[in-house]
């Protein structure tokens, strides 16, 4: 089937403003009798929760951890984008908007992208209206940063710690609509089931973590705003908790995985210490702006101090082979730099997985203040985790699993294929392409949750009937009658091996052939292996503890679960894919120099898969990408 | 290295509790301490036995999720350190350490380590926010804010919501939690108009919900792993004063 993005025509400067003109809505007084399920409280869901309270709707947001304000937005480090071009550096709504195509590989709809960067800078505005304490200068105005990718500074930050202010900010609207009456949450509540009603989503069901109490919940509408799905490689800068399981449970039901190949690995993340790992922390790309990245010419001087390597035996390999962007060069290719060089066997630290980021001369030129004052809170966790100092030494840093931009397929309303079933944030695949660039995740939150997702819903609801089918429906008690087999089978298995055990196991699988580097032989393998473990997994897995209680080894083996269909079909994707395109690097198409290799002519389009079944099939869905404000081109950052 | 783990185990909210000896016989200097109990509870869990319950979830420090109190001190007693980012090189081979979940009236324990700190957000519902609604509001460069103003709030800000302080405080106090949402707002443009309103609704939903006063133990700072400062209850007094005479 060929899908239809549902995008506005005609000139895209106005594309945004008039789809909103011509979008539905719904009467005041009317709004209240309407509820909405937002299930997900982190930059996108936080913010549509709190928005679409405050225009009166009856919201019901949820999430795993025991407060909203912990989701995994929490964590982002860096900064986040908008095009207010207060610099006076040449940024504006279009190059944003042209950063943004161009740096996702040509994989993104224009009409998305627009508007994300028609919005970003609405997002500044209501965050310091919100008291979000972002970096100002001595004049008291807002201070920007660049970040990879992007040739102006335009990326606005709070310390180290962005995500976090952010998503404090979003935490307090959505306290303000709690106290209204307009929003309740769900805390400590996992979505295990989409509640589909004559093809419409109506519900959700969910286990509350506390209790094990299978809850249905009916909605006019259901919002998934449940992030990433990069824990599919089980270590990743993920939290503990992410998981693919409302997205997978949703695809499950009839809603289109669009993309789910495309997945970024983050070039600067603290390297791999030992087997007993649980997670890889990532230090924010920022540090780019000011270190340097090196790694020794000669293989054998890569077991010596880095100190004693002298300056012509380093081979800064970014600034030599990207003249222009240098350090700065997006993410895709500085990961794939950073793994070229260590399997040229020219990485460092323990493994040889690892090659250095260097402040010395920065150091030298703006004083380790400076330094400490824009990167502090950093080099402190660098220290706390490695034990080294970054100032005295080069840090040493590897690539790690760290964003998905495939997700749930949804038209330009956000709405995926399931009528009623709106998706937000990193769980959508919208407008990142085939590679997202830094800060920009923040900024699609924010966008979505406060500034699209308030009109376009309003524009599918305006066509409902409130509370026209409640939980009392058969499919609610079908759901969860469902959702208790699979919990009740996974604890009677009663096995030899923990699910972090197979988590490990599918993780390696995902890691080695199906991550930075993709081959049709690799991917095939995985093909294999990945159904091979599931079978085990399903034969064989020890779940300790009961449902009737906080188990958290419960909790694993559900997510778990749904990560190895999941895995089957980002691989099957991957295979699919015959080009090379931003995240998504096929041994197979590259050019002599080893840079990615677009096929535009066969793959110009988006995959979007439905599940057929386990073990089944997929079908792919295509939905064609058209350029007609940005021409189509190889991506150089010579 | 090899440890002795004394851990409170505690079947549900109604079970007494009781604490209980394991072994880590194998402990790598480069671990977390979370990564240590995962191991513990990979032995347990190949037994079959119930595995220890602990919350966490972002391991970076950030998400606030993780509180176990350690020998004694919440986080473990690491300046600036949440238990997640405590490594094991903390340790020494042959140690005993005693694993407490947050002790305090206001967070009755779930199971084991792991407490209900749903206290924390009523105080945040009550008033920890400007009143401002989507869209509509002014350029982000409408107002310029001293660089020293917005460097105060960001210190304020960076409290992650742990609940660590009310651990540690003899009151249960969460005062500090509190005052570092009052003094982020406060110092603001845009949180001074409603900062009267906000301190009042604040503290008074910490008293309802169960939380102490504070009398100056400062248990809290030493605690904090963001290292919020004992100045900004003072900040939060000098607040609660002048919304007293209008
Ligand atoms: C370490 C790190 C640093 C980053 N730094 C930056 C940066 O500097 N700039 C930038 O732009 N981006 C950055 N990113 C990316 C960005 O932070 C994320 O993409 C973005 O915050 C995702 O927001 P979200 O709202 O979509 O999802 P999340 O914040 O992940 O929220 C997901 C929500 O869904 C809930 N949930 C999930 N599954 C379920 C379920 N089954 N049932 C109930 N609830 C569920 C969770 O509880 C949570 O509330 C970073 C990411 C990481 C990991
Ligand atoms: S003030 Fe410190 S200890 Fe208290 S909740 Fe905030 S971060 Fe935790
Ligand atoms: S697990 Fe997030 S702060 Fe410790």
């Amino acid at each position: 089937m060929i899908l239809d993005g549902k995008c506005p025509t005609g000139p895209i400067e106005t594309s945004w403003d008039r789809h909103r003109f011509e979008s539905k809505l719904v009467n005041p007084s009317n709004k209240r009798k309407f509820k909405i399920l937002c299930v997900g409280t982190g930059l996108a869901g936080g913010a549509a929760a709190a928005s679409l309270g405050e225009l009166g709707y009856n919201v019901h947001a949820f999430c795993y951890q025991d407060s909203a304000r912990r989701a995994h937005s929490i964590a982002a480090q860096g900064g986040i984008n908008a095009a207010k071009n207060y610099p006076n550096d040449g940024d504006s709504i279009y190059r944003l908007f042209y950063d943004t195509i161009k740096g996702g590989d040509f994989r993104a709809r224009e009409a998305d992208v627009w508007r994300l960067s028609q919005v970003s800078n609405n997002i500044i505005d209501q965050c310091v209206a919100q008291g979000v304490p972002f970096a100002r200068d001595y004049a008291g105005y807002l201070d920007n940063r660049s970040f990879g990718g992007a040739q102006v500074s335009r990326t606005f930050f709070a310390r180290g710690q962005t995500g976090q202010q952010l998503l404090l900010g979003a935490y307090s609207a959505l306290s303000r609509q709690v106290k209204a009456g307009t929003v309740t949450l769900h805390e400590r509540r996992e979505m295990l089931d989409l509640v589909v009603v004559d093809g419409v989503a109506r519900g959700i069901t969910c286990r509350n973590m506390v209790t094990g109490a299978i809850e249905s919940h009916w909605g006019d509408a259901v919002i998934l705003a449940t992030g990433g799905y990069v824990n599919v490689f089980y270590l990743s800068t993920n939290a503990m908790g992410c998981s693919v399981t409302a997205a997978w449970k949703a695809a499950r039901k009839g809603a289109y995985m669009a993309n789910p190949c495309y997945t970024q690995i983050h070039p600067t993340c603290i390297p791999q210490h030992g087997e007993h790992q649980s997670k890889l922390t990532l230090m924010s790309e920022s540090l780019r702006n000011d270190g340097r990245c090196w790694v020794p010419k000669k293989v054998e001087d890569c077991e010596r101090p880095p100190g004693q390597i002298a300056e012509e035996d380093r081979d800064y390999y970014l600034e030599r082979k990207y003249p222009s962007f240098g350090n700065l060069a997006p993410r895709d290719i500085a990961s794939r730099a950073a793994k070229e060089q260590c399997d040229d066997e020219r990485g460092v630290g323990p493994g040889k997985r690892g090659v250095y980021l260097d402040f010395a001369d920065s150091i030298k030129r703006l004083g380790e203040d400076t330094i400490r004052e824009r990167y502090g809170n950093l080099f402190e966790m660098y220290e706390k985790i490695t034990a080294e100092n970054g100032y005295k030494q080069p840090m040493r840093i590897y690539p790690a699993p760290h964003y998905a931009m495939g997700g749930l397929w949804v038209d330009y309303n956000c709405m995926s294929n399931v009528p009623g079933l709106f998706v937000l944030g990193e769980a959508n695949f919208s407008v990142h392409g085939a590679n997202r660039l830094g800060a920009s995740a923040l900024m699609q939150g924010l966008a979505d949750g406060y500034f699209v997702i308030p009109y376009t819903i309003a524009g599918y609801l305006a066509t409902v009937k409130p509370g026209a089918v409640k939980d009392d429906h058969a499919e609610f008690k079908k759901s969860a009658e469902e959702v208790k087999a699979n919990i009740d089978k996974l604890l009677s298995i009663n096995g030899t091996k923990t699910p972090s055990e197979y988590h490990r196991e599918l993780g390696k699988v995902m890691w080695e052939d199906v991550g930075m580097a993709r081959s049709k032989e690799s991917l095939e393998h995985a093909l294999k292996r990945i159904p091979e473990i599931r079978e085990e997994f399903w034969s064989n897995v020890k779940v300790v503890g009961s449902n009737d209680q906080f188990n958290q080894e419960l909790e694993n083996a559900g997510r778990l679960a749904d990560f190895f269909e999941f895995a089957e079909i980002l691989t099957k994707d991957a295979l699919n894919r015959e080009e090379s395109c931003g995240g998504h690097f096929r041994t197979e198409h590259q050019t002599e120099d080893g840079e990615a290799m677009r096929n535009d002519e066969d793959f110009c389009y988006v995959a979007a898969w439905e599940f057929k079944g386990t073990g089944v099939e997929p079908e792919l869905h295509k939905e064609p990408l058209k350029f007609e404000n940005v021409k189509l081109a190889v991506r150089s950052y010579k | 290295m090899k440890l002795k783990l004394h851990v409170w185990r505690q079947n549900g909210p109604n079970d007494k509790g009781r604490m209980e000896v394991y072994d880590a016989p194998d402990v790598s200097p480069d671990q977390s301490f979370l990564e240590m109990l995962d191991d513990v509870n990979l032995v347990l869990a190949r037994q079959g036995k119930d595995v220890i319950a602990f919350d966490h979830d972002c391991r970076e420090g950030i998400c606030g999720m993780c509180s176990q109190v350690i020998n004694g001190v919440p986080h473990g007693g690491q300046e600036r350190t949440t238990v997640c980012q405590l490594h094991m090189r903390e340790f020494k081979d042959g140690d005993e350490i005693f694993i407490e979940p947050w002790k305090a009236r206001a967070f009755p324990v779930i199971k084991d380590l792991v407490v209900d700190r749903g206290g924390l957000e009523k105080i945040m519902q009550a008033g920890g926010y400007t009143s401002c609604h989507t869209g509509g509001v002014a350029d982000g460069n409408a107002l310029p804010i001293g660089k020293d103003i917005a460097d105060y709030s960001m210190d304020a800000a960076e409290c992650i919501g742990c609940g660590a302080c009310v651990a540690a405080c003899p009151n249960s106090s969460a005062m500090l939690y509190t005052s570092a949402k009052v003094a982020q707002l406060a110092v603001l443009p845009q949180g001074k108009v409603e900062a009267h309103r906000r301190v009042m609704a604040m503290t008074e939903a910490a008293t309802e919900h169960g939380f102490g006063n504070c009398s100056n133990h400062y248990e809290c700072q030493a605690s904090c792993p963001k290292g919020i400062d004992v100045k900004f209850i003072a900040k939060l007094n000098r607040e609660y004063m002048k919304a007293l005479i209008p």
